[in-house]
């Protein structure tokens, strides 16, 4: 099709519009890179407003992941609380959603009903934390690991992919003199897959990412996430750690970094697994609103 | 973690009822029930997961009519000793931050609701008329990343650009001759801000399900429209806008009906006593005045005004939705 004087016009247009509008989501993060690199007698000769530093250091970053720092404990939790979290998500979710496929189950629906009211109502902060103050998890990794167990809608889209697959092969599997159990571990989990890598990295991220509940149910900094170490730097700066060695290192640099670049390194040190798988796993959650959406 | 905008979209639980006609009577469901016996063992540890960390929350709430001691045991919950009424209730709305919270909760969430949801329709609109696939896909993937980063690290990056201290906006502002100042902590900013925020944050994200509505109307549909001397923006009006009017209802509704989230993390995370009067929202104000003020029973019943309302609001956005001849949630 040949495109009129003024769809070439337009053309032009949009990819200029659309390169402002992608630079409008991508140029704060380079900026906070960019200050992340800043040494402080660069920062003292020409300010912050620099999009690239004539002489990158990695000061900041020596500094935070120095030897015995707070950070690198943070990381090992926060490490953790994605591995525990994910694989015992998994191991909660997928029976239940299995189960919920069943469409001869008795009381099916208000199971399901059941699960379902979960995400239109709410206890609410209040009688959460109180929740967990009684069960003694104040101050426990598992705080945040088992109230996070079962996502309700990421169950439920498990279950709808589940729904798909033929009864016929389970019946099939039967005849052959398979136990349910059997039938579940090598008829449906290998056919669950794709839905269950899927949701295991929802489930990662998710872990990755979440800070709220650690903010309330954790008080010991040894056992603070890394988000939560993140916050304490950007709203306090990095003195509040300095018992914790590595921070304390900081005099003994003859060039220390400033404190917005400290900052800003913390906040890349935070997301830097993230942006690294980014690419791989975008698709899956694109995918995910796909299935949430436009039903099958 | 917040549920992605699409994601909350459908939910049919009553999908694809029993093929078979159920059979009815007590020893009959007996029966069913220990045929099925390993599945329902299958469910009980997941279903116990409810009970505790989603339904007994929902118990706790009595704390809300009561005048509830953390130091007292769980007995305390269920003695009528301690039986208030719904004293927290009033004390709630006479108090002097009622209206300001409630009105701060709405307006934020109208601002939001007012950028946040056509402008991802049109970048949707501009994205789905690149002719370079590559350039289409770069676009993409960058207007989804600001998504994947935590709340934490959102605020953070936002920090970053308006601190006082060498932020790129203060810093442009500087050498343009201006003067430095501390965005965060004005009043007349702060909602702009956290709006600003949510748009980048979430915008492109929320573009996805608009261009996956628009990857499934008909090419000839288009065609046909050229052939009738349509341009561009009448194409868009005639043929797109109208084709993915499910997705742009449907989606309207839903983010009415979710109407008092008005982003409880994201303004934690940002907000400072100097902007309270604009930016104190209901859950800002349970977590302060609740939980870090140790007024248990008074947060709690906060919330629980705060859930029933979001429950009818949801309630209601549904039944819009099953009057406009969609699905609806439920």
């Amino acid at each position: 099709m040949k495109l009129s004087r003024g769809e070439k016009l337009f053309d032009w247009i949009n990819i200029f519009v659309l390169t402002i509008v992608t630079l409008f989501f991508l140029v704060p993060f380079l900026s906070v890179v960019s200050t992340s690199l800043v040494s402080g007698r660069e920062y003292a000769l020409r300010g912050l407003f620099i999009l690239y530093p004539h002489q990158p250091v990695l000061n900041s970053y020596e500094m935070l992941l120095g030897q015995g720092s707070i950070v690198i404990n943070a990381y090992m939790v926060t490490t953790a609380r994605v591995i525990v979290g994910t694989s015992l998500g998994l191991i909660f979710t997928f029976p239940l959603a299995y189960v919920l496929s069943k469409r001869r189950l008795y009381a099916r629906v208000p199971i399901t009903m059941f699960i379902f009211f979960t995400m239109l109502f709410h206890g609410g902060l209040i009688p959460n934390f109180v929740l967990i103050e009684k069960l003694g998890l104040l101050d426990s990794f598992w705080s945040m690991i088992l109230p996070n167990l079962i996502n309700p809608w990421w169950l439920l889209i498990m279950r709808n992919f589940m729904l798909a697959i033929p009864e016929e092969l389970e019946e099939a599997a039967i005849m052959d003199g398979a136990s349910p159990l059997v039938v579940l571990l090598r008829v449906y989990l290998p056919l669950s897959m794709p839905v269950i890598a899927t949701i295991g990295l929802w489930y990662a991220v998710m872990h990755w990412n979440y800070w709220f509940d650690a903010a309330i149910y954790i008080n010991d900094p040894k056992k603070l996430p890394l988000q939560l170490i993140l916050r304490g730097i950007l709203e306090y700066g990095t003195g509040q750690y300095s018992d914790y060695s590595g921070l304390a290192e900081m005099t003994e640099l003859t060039d220390p970094p400033p404190a917005e670049s400290l900052k800003a390194a913390m906040i890349v040190i935070t997301t830097l697994p993230i942006l690294m798988i980014y690419p791989f796993i975008q698709r899956y959650f694109v995918k995910g609103i796909m299935l949430g959406s436009i039903k099958g | 973690m917040q549920q992605p905008l699409g994601e909350q979209i459908r939910v049919r639980v009553d999908q694809d009822a029993p093929v078979f006609e159920e059979k009815r009577g007590v020893r009959e469901a007996w029966r069913q029930i220990k045929r099925d016996r390993f599945l329902y063992a299958l469910a009980a540890l997941p279903l116990l997961y409810f009970v505790i960390f989603r339904y007994l929350p929902m118990i706790g709430l009595i704390i809300a009519f009561q005048d509830y001691d953390p130091f007292l045991g769980i007995g305390a919950m269920f003695s009528m000793d301690n039986f208030v009424g719904v004293k927290h209730f009033r004390n709630f709305f006479d108090s002097i931050f009622f209206w300001n919270i409630v009105r701060n909760t709405v307006v934020i969430s109208f601002y939001k609701l007012l950028f946040g949801f056509p402008l991802p329709i049109i970048l949707a609109l501009l994205i789905n008329e690149v002719r370079i696939t590559v350039f289409q896909r770069t676009v993409q993937t960058i207007s989804y990343l600001p998504h994947f980063f935590s709340m934490v690290v959102a605020a953070g990056i936002v920090r970053a650009m308006l601190t006082p201290q060498g932020g790129l906006l203060n810093q442009a502002i500087v050498a343009f001759g201006g003067e430095a100042q501390a965005f965060l902590t004005d009043p007349a900013l702060f909602r702009s801000i956290i709006v600003t925020m949510d748009v980048w944050q979430q915008a492109g994200w929320n573009s996805i399900i608009f261009l996956a509505a628009m990857a499934t109307i008909n090419p000839e549909m288009y065609e046909a429209a050229a052939m009738d001397g349509a341009n561009l923006f009448q194409r868009w009006w005639y043929v797109t806008l109208p084709s993915i009017s499910f997705a742009i209802v449907i989606i309207l509704i839903f983010r009415i009906g979710n109407m008092l989230d008005a982003g409880f993390e994201q303004i934690l995370l940002l907000y400072s006593p100097s902007v309270y009067s604009v930016s104190d929202i209901i859950d800002t104000y349970v977590y302060r005045a609740g939980l870090i003020g140790r007024q248990y029973s008074f947060g709690a019943a906060v919330g629980l005004f705060k859930s029933v309302l979001a429950l009818a609001l949801m309630y209601m956005a549904n039944k819009v939705a099953q009057y406009l001849g969609q699905e609806g949630l439920w």
